[in-house]
């Protein structure tokens, strides 16, 4: 009878999707990355997000789901400054990035841009070839040595090297979707950033692009860490270790802003979520 | 109420010929504005060219004008032709650089308001008539100095300026911010960015601003009348003096009582309309170049 209450108190997840993940240490024993806290993001007084602390683990995929006009993209964006490129923008909190507060006025976003790269929600390869999309930035940045095999490198970590090997010096406007997001992988991975953010990578590509990206963010998960945007539930469980689950609050005289609900291991967060709202959006009765 | 009318087929028509005939109205007004537009450029080119071609010979561009000649000695305005490539080249190597950097500035670094405000000037400075600048320029540097190509090239320049920097402005502003954004992800810095990754998609388009506003002043006569018209007769490469320029010689050619200086005069206007027309022909197949390689291809 005891067993019989607890299944009734699972949730029977409506995503049942093969997962690639292992069994997760246990939380203290991993290594913060980022301890972001009390983070508050505006455009023009109006708050996007509100409120947001959480951990970033090395060495794991982490995703943040929700629905649209939660604040995902807003959160990421933090996370490496590019805000900082949007006139009206504000930020309140503290977001340590191995322990120091990247968010203060006297740190160079450029620096931690440097360290904190971005791939983001379209394609967008530079009018240049394939080959000089990966070294341009290899180029700026002052890395000099074995240039041509870091290239191939990072192409066949992005798992675009096979189909591109005999045409580097083609423009990379000339590859497809999918081509091109792997490119721009390729090149975000091929200056060696301790982080990689990923701004719904996937959104604009098809199934089998995407499992290509899926599979390059598994396998180079010992050496970098992911922070992923997603809308696609499926793919957070098919890829991310911790999940975080943002929503949508909404306040008095029609201010809405994004929060995060709850934070976790994927499984938990698929299978028993603690939270009401979690568990509708997982579900599918909501979003 | 309104009347339903019905057609043969069973189709709604609610006024249906009287929207129909507004129509045409509004189409037929369009295409008369157009015509009239083209024909004012049309019959400008006719008459320029009817009075002008039979003039038109290599003497016009290689020989110097002959004050007071009682002979039939051939004679040219070659001072006036390389007094405005003069010029107008040292006007747009003043202009260019000053111009683009300015676009650079507010498009790429500016706060808004710098920009929305430093923007009006630019649009307020294109407006300000050529003989304002001439006069301006004229108190600034000729007199007490005199008049010198140096001084006309600066008068020319004031105009090419804003003209210049807008038509830049508008390139760098079609350069899609997430190229600027791939590239800063990368940790790249700004100045970098803009060198890089910005400025090589928008040379077309820079150049095509450029040669438009090179076009435009080279027909300038007024600012050129105070600072750079006390001129000889022979041609000159040194603006340290004053130049001779086409704009200002067929401007004093016109008030001669010489028929022969009037058909110079014509010849002259035909070749600077010419070198207008070709240059902004020029122009557009730069454009269009251009917006062909920003798609991509």
């Amino acid at each position: 009878m005891e067993g019989a209450e607890e299944m009734s108190t699972t949730i029977e997840p409506t995503v049942r999707v093969e997962t690639r993940r292992q069994p997760m240490p246990p939380r203290e024993r991993l290594e913060q990355i980022f301890d972001i806290q009390h983070l508050d993001a505006i455009y023009g007084g109006k708050p996007a997000v509100k409120d947001v602390t959480m951990e970033v683990y090395k060495h794991l995929v982490t995703a943040i789901i929700g629905p649209s006009g939660c604040g995902k993209s807003t959160f990421i964006r933090c996370l490496n400054r590019m805000n900082d490129l949007i006139p009206s923008f504000t930020q309140t909190g503290t977001i340590r990035y191995h322990g120091t507060d990247i968010c203060r006025s006297d740190i160079d976003a450029v620096a931690v841009r440097r360290n904190i790269g971005m791939v983001f929600q379209r394609p967008n390869p530079f009018p240049k070839s394939i080959h000089d999309n990966v070294a341009w930035g290899m180029k700026v940045l002052g890395i000099k040595d074995n240039v041509n095999e870091r290239i191939e490198r990072a192409l066949t970590q992005a798992a675009l090297w096979d189909e591109v090997k005999d045409r580097l010096k083609a423009s990379a406007l000339s590859l497809s979707g999918g081509q091109q997001q792997r490119l721009c992988i390729a090149r975000a991975i091929a200056v060696e950033p301790d982080v990689v953010l990923m701004d719904e990578p996937a959104s604009a590509l098809d199934p089998i692009a995407t499992q290509a990206i899926e599979e390059l963010m598994h396998n180079l998960k010992s050496e970098y860490t992911f922070v992923i945007v997603t809308h696609n539930m499926q793919q957070a469980a098919r890829v991310a270790d911790m999940t975080a689950f943002f929503s949508i609050s909404h306040g008095g005289e029609g201010q809405r802003w994004g929060e995060l609900v709850e934070y976790d291991a994927t499984e938990k967060i698929f299978t028993a979520p603690s939270d009401k709202r979690t568990e509708d959006y997982v579900t599918g009765r909501f979003g | 109420m309104s009347t339903q009318e019905v057609t043969g087929h069973g189709l709604r028509v609610d006024g249906l010929g009287r929207r129909k005939a507004v129509n045409r109205l509004m189409e037929s007004l369009a295409w008369v504005a157009a015509l009239i537009a083209i024909a004012i450029l049309g019959v400008v080119v006719f008459s320029v060219a009817r009075r002008g071609l039979p003039a038109l010979n290599l003497d016009l561009l290689t020989k110097d004008p002959i004050p007071f000649s009682l002979t039939n000695q051939p004679q040219g305005l070659a001072n006036a032709f390389v007094g405005t490539i003069v010029i107008v080249s040292l006007a747009t190597l003043m202009a260019l650089p000053v111009g683009i950097l300015v676009a650079i500035y507010l498009n790429e670094f500016a706060p808004a308001p710098i920009r929305n405000g430093v923007t009006m000037i630019l649009d307020i400075l294109n407006g300000v008539p050529a003989i304002v600048i001439g006069i301006f320029v004229f108190g600034l540097f000729v007199v007490g100095h005199g008049q010198s190509g140096w001084a006309g090239a600066f008068a020319l320049a004031c105009l090419m300026l804003p003209l210049v920097s807008r038509s830049t402005m508008e390139i760098l502003a079609l350069v899609p911010n997430s190229l600027r954004e791939a590239s800063l992800g990368l940790g790249v810095a700004r100045w970098r960015t803009t060198l890089s990754i910005v400025l090589p998609q928008s040379v077309g388009g820079i150049l095509t601003g450029t040669v438009l506003a090179i076009a435009r002043v080279a027909g300038e006569t007024a600012p050129l009348l105070f600072v750079s018209s006390f001129v000889g007769t022979k041609t000159s490469w040194n603006p340290l003096h004053a130049l001779q320029s086409v704009p200002v010689a067929i401007f004093e050619l016109s008030e001669s009582p010489d028929p022969a200086d009037h058909a110079r005069a014509w010849a002259a206007a035909f070749v600077l309309l010419m070198f207008i027309l070709l240059a902004s022909l020029g122009a557009r197949w730069l454009a269009t170049r251009n917006r062909r390689k920003m798609m991509g291809r």
